[in-house]
């Protein structure tokens, strides 16, 4: 295997046929299903909307962006069934709740403000994140990085934008924006995991070079990146001690509550079993539909290789 | 101004616009809950498209109007009686085989109408029809693989699939049935005569009930059928509540 970190090493793509350590075949497929979870969950907060979206304009555009979260959790699915898993099998597992998806997703999306916030602070942070991915050393996973993240940044854009707009419209408006804010503002900060001496496989997933950074890292780029944009849609950052430390070169911030990060992922966040229950039953009440589709398939097949024989 | 002293063209544009607009509301209940991935974004697509036919039909209803209402005034200020779909789009989503049984029924009929529409004398509805062609060749033939699979599919697929269509098809003649204002509009060359659309419906319909093994419900239609004269259903006033609510609740905002 000293091969395989040797082509690791030197930034060459690792691909499906490559040898690669199984260790490294686990820890992608963890990832990578945890990834393609978060999409597809992250559908529920935001569909939460779209019957209620204050103008048709405003209704395709956010209709077309849980679209796209259901194609990224299809791209992703797909890379992790390059390493010899299959889509099935992972919901089984996200549905039995042994595997996990991104805590953002079990807050609740309280008003259509909510939109705006998810799209600037969770897509935002969701693209610090993934960046460095689309470097990432499994070839399968950084391609569909960057096909993902090209559909974030407009997200992203598109939050700021209705932020923009509800923080320079009616003063309830304004107070809707808000609040969405102060609401998403730690949960977002949280989404790049524990501080780097508490994050345990940070160092293994580096060297293999499916990280390029470090959570605080790239929790610092975010914060330096999301301060400036928070004062152009004039709303205030739910921190006092954010401020711009020239020494540093970065803008300093104030503790997260890691207790409330730690309940989250335990289950204990606001809308953890809502969640997995909403996918659970989408999942049973389609079985029969599935099972349809398999069933006419096989039928077809039979009817059309018996033609083939005679 | 109500509905009723609106420009023939206006309501007709209405009418057609009426249809796109619930039918992607209620269509998109289904993002999210979906039977598969893929279908999350099959039907987030077939309700993308109806609301980008929505969105063009309402502006031009307003503009035809002439009272300076847009899009959104239109879709989110009227009431109940004053909305012009026809009943089958506004139906509950129920189960995947009502949808399904709903989605052919009606794009079987949106495709015949466009069709025709594309060589109307307003160059608006020709232009919106065009575009509407493609887009609904491919709801239909979303909706006919569907109604081939779960009707050649299991023995429950089967029994829902043809519980589904047994369940909207008093909706189906209401489709078909023309009034005054159309015939007028029909005689210049403006809008399509709808009873005119029938045989062509029934030999797709029923070529796909055929080989989906189903059988084609007797039910006759529903009395009335009133959905272009402003009677729904009564699921369709939550429909609006929902849809309308924040909208309302911040008179004069912009989004
Ligand atoms: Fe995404
Ligand atoms: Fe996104």
């Amino acid at each position: 295997m000293d091969e395989f970190q040797t082509l690791v090493d030197a930034d060459e793509r690792i691909e499906p046929r490559d040898a690669m350590p199984e260790a490294y075949r686990r820890t992608l497929i963890r990832q990578i299903a945890q990834h393609a979870h978060s999409e597809i969950i992250g559908m529920q907060p935001e569909g939460n909307w779209i019957s209620r979206a204050p103008s048709l304009r405003r209704k395709a555009i956010l209709m077309a962006k849980v679209q796209d979260e259901a194609g990224h959790g299809l791209y992703l699915y797909g890379a992790a069934e390059t390493l010899g898993v299959d889509r099935a099998e992972l919901l089984d597992l996200l549905h039995e709740g042994k595997q996990r998806y991104s805590s953002i997703f079990n807050y609740p999306t309280l008003t259509w403000a909510d939109m705006g916030a998810i799209g600037w602070l969770v897509d935002g942070a969701a693209i610090v994140n993934q960046v460095p991915i689309c470097r990432c050393s499994y070839g399968p996973y950084a391609r569909a990085m960057v096909r993902i993240c090209k559909e974030e940044s407009f997200h992203q854009r598109q939050g700021f934008e209705i932020l923009h707009t509800l923080s320079r419209g009616t003063a309830a408006q304004h107070a809707m924006a808000q609040d969405a804010v102060d609401r998403w503002w730690w949960p977002s900060l949280m989404m790049f995991g524990p501080p780097d001496d508490q994050s345990p496989n940070s160092a293994q997933s580096m060297a293999w070079r499916i990280k390029r950074f470090s959570n605080d890292d790239l929790r610092q780029k975010f914060v330096d990146m999301t301060v400036p944009q928070a004062e152009v849609l004039g709303l205030t950052l739910p921190d006092p001690q954010i401020r711009w430390n020239a020494e540093r070169g970065h803008h300093d911030f104030g503790d997260i509550d890691w207790s409330e990060f730690f309940a989250v992922l335990n289950g204990n966040g606001p809308c953890n079993a809502v969640r997995l229950e909403r996918r659970r039953r989408a999942h049973e009440e389609g079985a029969w539909v599935r099972e349809a589709a398999t069933a006419y398939a096989d039928k077809h097949r039979r009817v059309s290789s018996t033609a083939g024989a005679a | 101004m109500s509905v009723a002293t609106l420009p023939d063209l206006a309501t007709y544009a209405l009418r057609l616009g009426d249809d796109s607009l619930v039918l992607s509301q209620r269509l998109g209940g289904w993002i999210t809950n979906a039977p598969e991935l893929e279908e999350d974004v099959a039907l987030a697509n077939i309700a993308l498209d109806l609301l980008g036919q929505a969105r063009t039909l309402l502006s031009y209803a307003g503009e035809v109007e002439g009272a300076g209402r847009d899009e959104d005034d239109l879709a989110y200020l009227r009431d109940e009686r004053d909305f012009r779909n026809v009943a089958l789009a506004e139906l509950p989503n129920s189960n995947f085989a009502v949808t399904m049984a709903r989605q052919l029924c009606f794009s079987t009929w949106q495709l015949a109408l466009h069709q025709r529409l594309t060589s109307s004398a307003d160059e608006t509805l020709a232009g919106v029809a065009g575009k509407a062609v493609k887009e609904v060749s491919y709801h239909r033939d979303h909706a006919t693989q569907w109604v081939l699979r779960l009707g050649d599919g299991t023995d429950e697929s089967h029994r829902r699939m043809q519980s589904g269509l047994e369940r909207v098809w008093p909706y189906v003649a209401e489709l078909f049935t023309t009034d005054e204002l159309e015939q007028r509009l029909a005689s210049d060359g403006v809008a399509v005569d709808v009873s005119a659309l029938r045989p062509e419906w029934d030999a797709h319909v029923d070529s796909v009930l055929q080989e989906a093994t189903l059988t084609r419900p007797e039910g006759g239609p529903m009395l009335p059928a009133g959905g272009r004269r402003g009677i729904h259903t009564e699921s369709f006033g939550f429909l609006l509540a929902e849809m309308q609510h924040l909208h309302r609740s911040h008179p004069g905002a912009t989004w």
